[in-house]
């Protein structure tokens, strides 16, 4: 199957201000990939994550969603598609109650009561957020928030889930439980992050992005050994395949 | 700053009241809304020199604060807190309104200082009846309730968004301000000359957070309208109850009651 297949053509964006963000950059994302956007802060990560749902739209250049182009006309289906998780989760909380909050999507569908409330209910439980249901945003920790903002985009069902720095901000053991939820998916996953041991979990592929263009694209274990690449782009491999501090083994 | 921390999380916790199961808190929140505005409406619509007849209706809030298990003191301390308020709006009442209205013994009572009495008590009511609303009914059913009585459905999220985003606002201020404070040796406060830019930041940031939870609802399918739960139907209890508090409102307001008690007790209608 090839419908939920990315495609970016000479993708170019320059922001209001001036800033080009993005290069003539181009790529392809198959079916059920799970990749890994890595750069240094300001290289374009999520200028990058926002054309996949047209949050921006390029100023050259096309976004192709599963064959459809990103443009206004197309946008409720491609919205549908790729489920954005933000940076922030208080940005993607803004319902009164996590219900509320999860069911917002399903209802803005269009889809009945009691569809609704089936969805909300299978997305809570895979994130393992059930018991909150009733709680106010404001009331959830750090931990709790991000896996509630997961269950917002996944009870809209998109066969595409974008994240921005989904491990920010999280404490070691909320980290890996993410990282254990979000191997169980089978979505597309593309995720914009500085946590490269997480990618080596995670993602098979992982495109370097430095300066709005693509410095490298391939299996991640191969980029992440290339010292070289990842000086350029701003980063450092990641601790486990670094050499033990205190024995120089690896 | 600490102490405006505490007063938001007082009002969090008023919230949180709500959440018990009593006969008040059971009751459908229209019902609570509209007694509740109708109470306001009649309290504010007395003359500015009644005094007595507004009395009995402080066994509205006192009723309610018993019969929904509230406790005293959070009420009691916000409406300390807004009492310099109460005051600085009569403040100048006794001093402009010279009008004698009675004397008692040696003591003339103008018409100043009995404004001034009246504004204090009404706004004792009115307040607390709103803090007691959103202590037996929450910040949420409010707003179904203010959205299902016909309010229109725009102000009624702007209420709820606010509600959602004045804790990650006053977050960030807060944080701001101890940035500035860390940094800054001298001056007790913020100096005059720093407000301009340290609010300007906040006001730039909260644009910017304003842009992404947009973008965020957009991502969701979001047209324009937000769905809220419908409030639970109206059932026999909310009826008697809306009758009876409607019906005692109307007979406080109509008739000065501890003035026809008083005539009854010292035999007036012989």
């Amino acid at each position: 199957m090839s419908h939920h297949t990315i495609d970016l053509t000479n993708v170019l964006y320059t922001y209001p201000d001036g800033t080009t963000a993005l290069r003539n950059l181009s790529l392809h994302i198959g079916h059920g990939e799970a990749i890994a956007i890595v750069g240094s802060n300001g290289s374009g990560k999520t200028t990058l994550l926002s054309h996949l749902n047209g949050v921006l739209f390029p100023t050259a250049g096309e976004v192709n969603i599963g064959g459809y182009p990103v443009v206004k006309e197309t946008l409720p289906h491609i919205r549908r598609t790729v489920g954005m998780v933000f940076q922030n989760p208080d940005d993607q909380l803004f319902m009164p109650t996590v219900y509320d909050d999860v069911a917002f999507g399903p209802l803005n569908l269009g889809y009945p009561p009691l569809e609704v409330e089936k969805r909300v209910t299978s997305a809570l439980k895979t994130v393992g957020a059930y018991a909150l249901k009733d709680r106010p945003p404001y009331r959830l920790s750090g931990g709790q928030k991000r896996a509630v903002a997961i269950a917002t985009v996944l009870a809209m069902d998109p066969a595409i889930l974008v994240m921005d720095e989904p491990t920010a901000a999280l404490d070691p053991l909320a980290r890996r439980q993410l990282i254990t939820l979000l191997h169980t998916f089978s979505h597309t996953k593309i995720i914009a992050t500085h946590d490269l041991d997480m990618v080596l979990d995670l993602c098979k592929r992982t495109i370097v992005l430095h300066n709005g263009t693509i410095l490298a694209d391939g299996p991640t274990l191969e980029i992440f050994r290339d010292r070289c690449i990842l000086e350029q782009a701003g980063l450092e491999q990641p601790f486990s395949m670094q050499s033990c501090p205190i024995c120089s083994k690896i | 700053m600490i102490k405006l921390e505490s007063t938001w999380l007082d009002l969090r916790n008023i919230d949180d009241l709500a959440t018990q199961k009593t006969f008040i808190h059971s009751l459908n929140s229209c019902t609570k809304l509209i007694t509740t505005l109708v109470f306001v409406v009649l309290v504010t619509s007395f003359s500015k020199y009644e005094v007595t007849s507004v009395l009995p209706l402080l066994f509205y809030p006192v009723t309610l604060m018993a019969l929904g298990n509230l406790p005293y003191k959070p009420i009691v301390k916000r409406l300390i807190l807004i009492a310099p308020f109460i005051v600085f709006i009569g403040l100048f009442n006794p001093v402009f309104d010279q009008t004698p209205i009675a004397k008692l013994g040696p003591f003339l009572i103008t018409g100043g200082w009995l404004s001034f009495l009246s504004i204090t008590i009404k706004l004792l009511l009115t307040v607390t009846s709103a803090l007691i609303l959103v202590a037996t009914t929450g910040m949420n059913s409010i707003c179904t309730a203010l959205s299902q009585i016909g309010v229109p459905k725009p102000i009624v999220i702007q209420i709820l968004f606010m509600y959602r985003y004045l804790h990650v606002l006053l977050e960030e201020f807060l944080k701001t301000n101890q940035a500035y404070t860390l940094r800054s040796f001298k001056a007790n406060g913020i100096h005059y000359k720093a407000w301009g830019s340290l609010l300007g930041q906040l006001l730039l940031r909260t644009m910017d957070r304003a842009h992404r939870i947009y973008q965020a609802m957009l991502c969701r399918g979001f047209d324009g309208k937000v769905p809220l739960r419908s409030a639970a139907s109206w059932t026999k209890k909310d009826h008697l109850y809306l009758l009876f508090c409607l019906s005692f409102f109307l007979l406080c307001r109509f008739i000065n009651i501890p003035q026809t008690l008083g005539t009854l007790l010292t035999g007036g209608f012989q």
